[in-house]
């Protein structure tokens, strides 16, 4: 079954590229100013701007940490423990009497960090070896498929896990740890869209000509690639996001006193919670928000992307 | 269809082999000594080399790697994975002892997000782009970006501020107290289901949407037949399928969920044996749950596949 589903895939990415193509050149037509560009996508996607909103709102504040943050997300004040939330404390202090707000703005970089080079690495490597499979074919696709049927048999987070505790907890390593497991995820969507381009008939036309396999991957296989490679680079980072959270709750990812949200929900947050609900309120918000808002940019743009789901009607 | 079986199951064998593979890989080949980091990593400060020789051989680590691989294949095969350096059990007993609780809230959870997901997720596509739309992916996308132990922790918060509510410390299986038993169940099967169906919502949404494409839904929408016929005798029925497909691919998001969920909840399922044996550096059993849960993973795809290759007639299989 898996074979046939996937030659059914096939074909429907090939009609989409063909369509994505077509609607491109056609929505480009009357060139659009940046303005009216930005405007056009919050009419027609107000979700997706919604989601662009709160993911700039967010580098904004990561940016801008060391500067606008009230106080320093490090040091503890031993006479400010478990302050409400109030004028000098927005979101109330900790138990070692850190500002939360603060070292919510700093989190801001960790999550961001995490996201985006975890989802780019793996969404990357996996690109280039679903390129690799899908051109090269014969007994290198078989070799990379089952490999990536491997790694597809672990639950992503159970095989974040088992890497983050052999690596120990700190960011890179959670980087990695993360990265690793949308891999396969990538690669398969890749090699299938590349599969596709493969069969187009310029392909066959360039191979008539003469062009080296270098020229025939690089100049025509993968810029058709890229539209797929960007929608899974955005659709991982919500997720990616999400998992670093996780993995620094169950202790596997960044440590103490690094500000990650994940980290400041775990262990005592959940014993002072009664004396103290803001602890694992505001981090909470922040890790929820963030990632709602690349979810929600990243399926919008999915749909932009994708006619077939587009209202026909 | 019998030979399709025959080739599934066979096909099954290398890719268990090839996992058990990896978390050896990951587990020993990977940069890290074992030994070391169970005595607290190199921070530790001064460890006894004697100690640390004693637990290297303990764990067979000082045998080359090919020996250690082959021992760690042996055990597979017997489904001997060795004691728990924590609780000095065998690590097939202590994961009997949990399965339960976890098959449970798996199999609960499950079920609240098929009654939530697919009545929501049709209503989405039918009514693409209104704000009932909006509303149902606002309450999915929502359901995805937020952490499943921050909505355990905020449910524990309200129990315990307004109800005086204490998480009860052993699990009442079913068949002896079912009223004990779902009062301890409800709040992370609720918490699990919630994050479940929001995932299943949207892969019925897109599924619908396709289906609606299709030019049977022109057909009956020409014959004149009402929405509702065309919604649920047309539509449904054949979105249903690639649907009950996803719910089971999608079990490795449940067993993430089942991870935080049961930690939070301090459930004593698989899914805190895994972060409670990270936590004591247990090796053994991190490794032999690693391994199950991908063979499990495995074996439910396998289950999938078959039931779709059983229930859609117009797949023909090589």
């Amino acid at each position: 079954m898996r074979g046939s589903i996937r030659g059914s895939g096939t074909a429907s990415v090939a009609t989409n590229l063909e369509l994505t193509h077509a609607t491109a050149t056609a929505t480009l037509a009357p060139r659009l100013g940046a303005v009216e560009a930005v405007a056009q996508f919050i009419r027609r996607k107000p979700l997706g701007a919604a989601g662009a909103f709160i993911i700039l709102g967010m580098m904004v504040v990561a940016a801008s940490a060391p500067v606008v943050a009230p106080y320093d997300a490090y040091r503890a004040d031993y006479g400010q423990q478990f302050a409400r939330p109030s004028a000098e404390h927005w979101f109330g202090t900790d138990e070692f009497g850190r500002d939360v707000l603060s070292r919510i703005m700093f989190g801001a970089r960790i999550a961001l960090f995490v996201g985006f080079t975890a989802s780019f690495v793996g969404c990357t490597i996996g690109g280039l070896l679903g390129v690799m499979s899908a051109y090269l074919g014969g007994k290198v696709d078989l070799l990379l498929e089952r490999l990536m049927d491997i790694l597809l048999a672990f639950p992503q987070l159970i095989l974040a896990l088992a890497i983050a505790s052999i690596l120990g907890p700190a960011v890179p390593n959670v980087v990695i740890a993360i990265a690793i497991p949308i891999i396969p995820r990538a690669a398969r969507i890749v090699r299938a869209t590349a599969l596709s381009v493969k069969e187009n008939v310029y392909v066959e036309a360039v191979n008539a000509l003469g062009a080296s396999r270098h020229r025939i991957v690089l100049r025509h296989i993968v810029p058709n690639v890229v539209a797929p490679y960007i929608i899974i680079v955005t659709a991982q980072l919500g997720g990616a996001i999400l998992a670093e959270a996780a993995l620094s709750y169950l202790g596997l990812g960044a440590a103490e006193p690094t500000p990650s949200w994940g980290l400041m929900l775990s262990g005592s947050a959940l014993s002072y919670a009664e004396k103290a609900p803001w602890i694992p309120i505001f981090p909470g918000i922040a890790i929820s928000l963030g990632v709602f808002g690349f979810n929600l940019f990243g399926d919008s743009l999915r749909d932009a992307l994708d006619p077939k789901l587009r209202a026909g009607r | 269809m019998r030979t399709y079986i025959a080739k599934r199951l066979l096909l099954i064998i290398p890719t268990l082999l090839g996992a058990a593979t990896l978390v050896f890989v990951i587990m020993r080949v990977i940069p890290g000594d074992v030994a070391l980091l169970i005595f607290g990593g190199d921070q530790a400060g001064h460890i006894d080399p004697k100690q640390l020789a004693a637990m290297r051989q303990q764990l067979g680590l000082d045998q080359p790697l090919v020996v250690q691989f082959g021992t760690w294949l042996w055990g597979v095969l017997r489904l001997d994975f060795g004691k728990s350096l924590w609780t000095g059990q065998p690590v097939i007993e202590e994961l009997l002892i949990r399965l339960p609780l976890s098959l449970e809230l798996a199999l609960l959870a499950t079920v609240v997000s098929v009654i939530i997901s697919i009545p929501l997720g049709m209503l989405a596509a039918v009514r693409q782009d209104s704000w009932v739309d909006y509303a149902i992916r606002i309450f999915s996308i929502g359901g995805l970006a937020i952490p499943g132990f921050w909505v355990g922790i905020l449910t524990i918060l309200a129990l315990v501020i307004f109800f005086g509510w204490g998480p009860p410390l052993e699990f009442t299986p079913p068949w002896v107290n079912p009223w004990a038993n779902l009062s301890m169940m409800i709040w992370p099967v609720l918490t699990v289901g919630y994050r479940y169906a929001a995932v299943t919502t949207r892969m019925t949404r897109s599924t619908v949407l396709e289906v609606l494409r299709e030019d049977y839904i022109r057909t009956a929408w020409a014959k004149g037949l009402r929405e509702r016929a065309v919604v649920i005798r047309h539509a449904l029925k054949n979105a249903m399928l690639p649907v009950i497909t996803l719910i089971g691919t999608e079990f490795a998001f449940l067993i993430g969920g089942l991870v935080v969920t049961e930690t939070v909840f301090t459930l004593n399922g698989i899914g805190r044996f895994v972060v409670d044996a990270v936590a004591h550096r247990d090796y053994p059993v991190v490794q032999a749950l690693v391994f199950l849960i991908a063979s499990g993973f495995v074996v439910i795809n396998l289950l999938v596949d078959l039931t779709y290759a059983w229930f859609d007639p117009r797949i023909r299989y090589r």
